[in-house]
């Protein structure tokens, strides 16, 4: 009879791990290695970051100049479209966690949809980018006297969104994964690790967006 | 730690919250302030982020180490652009 009920237990992954002393210790580790994770990403990130730092102090007013060319409209947009794609995401967790079904799967569904939305308007930006000879390389054209330094920012700018747009992509995989699993009801309330560590990274993956969105749209503003 | 489940009627005002601390952060963008733009820009975009990990992420509600661990990833990226800063703003120097 214990047995069965241990089996039973495994088969939905809220067994304790013989290493731990309870399920809460489990957990608590769980969320831990999660948030180690997010700070090597916090690394990952800061390099671009360091640089972006770099060329902006030696280069000032190409970078806020070059920054005119994005689109703001766009870019608030998919910064509203990030941040409410966050909100389904804790609605998803809080699903999760109360043992709401519906509320767990339509949390996913919405979240990856924005999420969607969002790349699917980053890749119009690119487009528009690329129409415009913005796109570092050979074809590359921005005005004088600023067309290297401005080089350097769209080069920073296709890093940054890029690598930032690349754990989007990973991000929506990772919810399709979560879908199925919720839909064939492997989470309950006591257990639902997958959902809060997958939401700890869509909401790492939006902040970095929050600092994105000033740096690359708003530097240059003023200027208009 | 036992697990705290958050009214969806708190993140909702968080997410309230973020949407106008974003109109903010473009309508002064337009504003011109010299230096202080970008210092109003990123004090803005800390603001954000701190609420988007205390109360979407939980780190509100969870024990202090998880708090440390996060601390502890911004201070080595400080460490990270002091340096770089530190090489790059002192080449000039003779």
């Amino acid at each position: 009879m214990a047995e069965t009920l241990v089996a039973d237990q495994h088969a939905r992954g809220a067994a304790t791990a013989h290493q731990f002393d309870d399920f809460e210790q489990q957990r608590d580790a769980a969320t831990m290695g999660m948030w180690i994770f997010l700070v090597t990403e916090i690394m990952f990130f800061g390099g671009l970051f360091a640089s972006y730092v770099v060329y902006r102090v030696i280069y000032p007013t190409a970078f806020a100049v070059a920054s005119l060319a994005l689109d703001i409209t766009l870019g608030t947009l998919n910064t509203a479209v990030l941040l409410i794609s966050s909100f389904t995401m804790a609605l998803a967790v809080f699903g999760s966690q109360t043992g709401r079904r519906r509320a767990l799967v339509g949390g996913l569904a919405l979240t990856i949809l924005l999420g969607l939305v969002f790349l699917a308007i980053k890749i119009y930006e690119y487009y528009q980018k690329y129409v415009e000879h913005h796109i570092p390389g050979p074809s590359f054209a921005f005005p004088a006297p600023y067309t290297e330094p401005a080089k350097m920012y769209f080069t920073l700018y296709f890093a940054m969104t890029g690598l930032h747009a690349a754990h989007m992509i990973v991000g929506c995989g990772l919810l399709t994964v979560l879908i199925v699993m919720a839909w064939r009801g492997r989470f309950t309330p006591e257990y639902h690790s997958p959902v809060e560590l997958s939401g700890l990274y869509w909401h790492f993956v939006d902040i970095i967006w929050i600092f994105l969105y000033p740096l690359l749209y708003l530097i240059g503003r003023h200027l208009e | 730690m036992p697990e705290r489940i958050v009214p969806v009627k708190v993140y909702a005002k968080v997410l309230g919250a973020l949407l106008v601390l974003t109109a903010a952060t473009c309508a002064i963008s337009f504003i011109d302030m010299g230096k202080l733009n970008t210092v109003v820009a990123v004090v803005i975009a800390f603001v954000k982020a701190s609420l988007v990990a205390a109360i979407f992420m939980h780190l509100r509600y969870s024990r202090r180490l998880m708090r440390i661990v996060v601390v502890a990833g911004l201070f080595w990226l400080g460490i990270l652009i002091a340096l770089t800063m530190g090489d790059y703003l002192t080449r000039g120097w003779r």
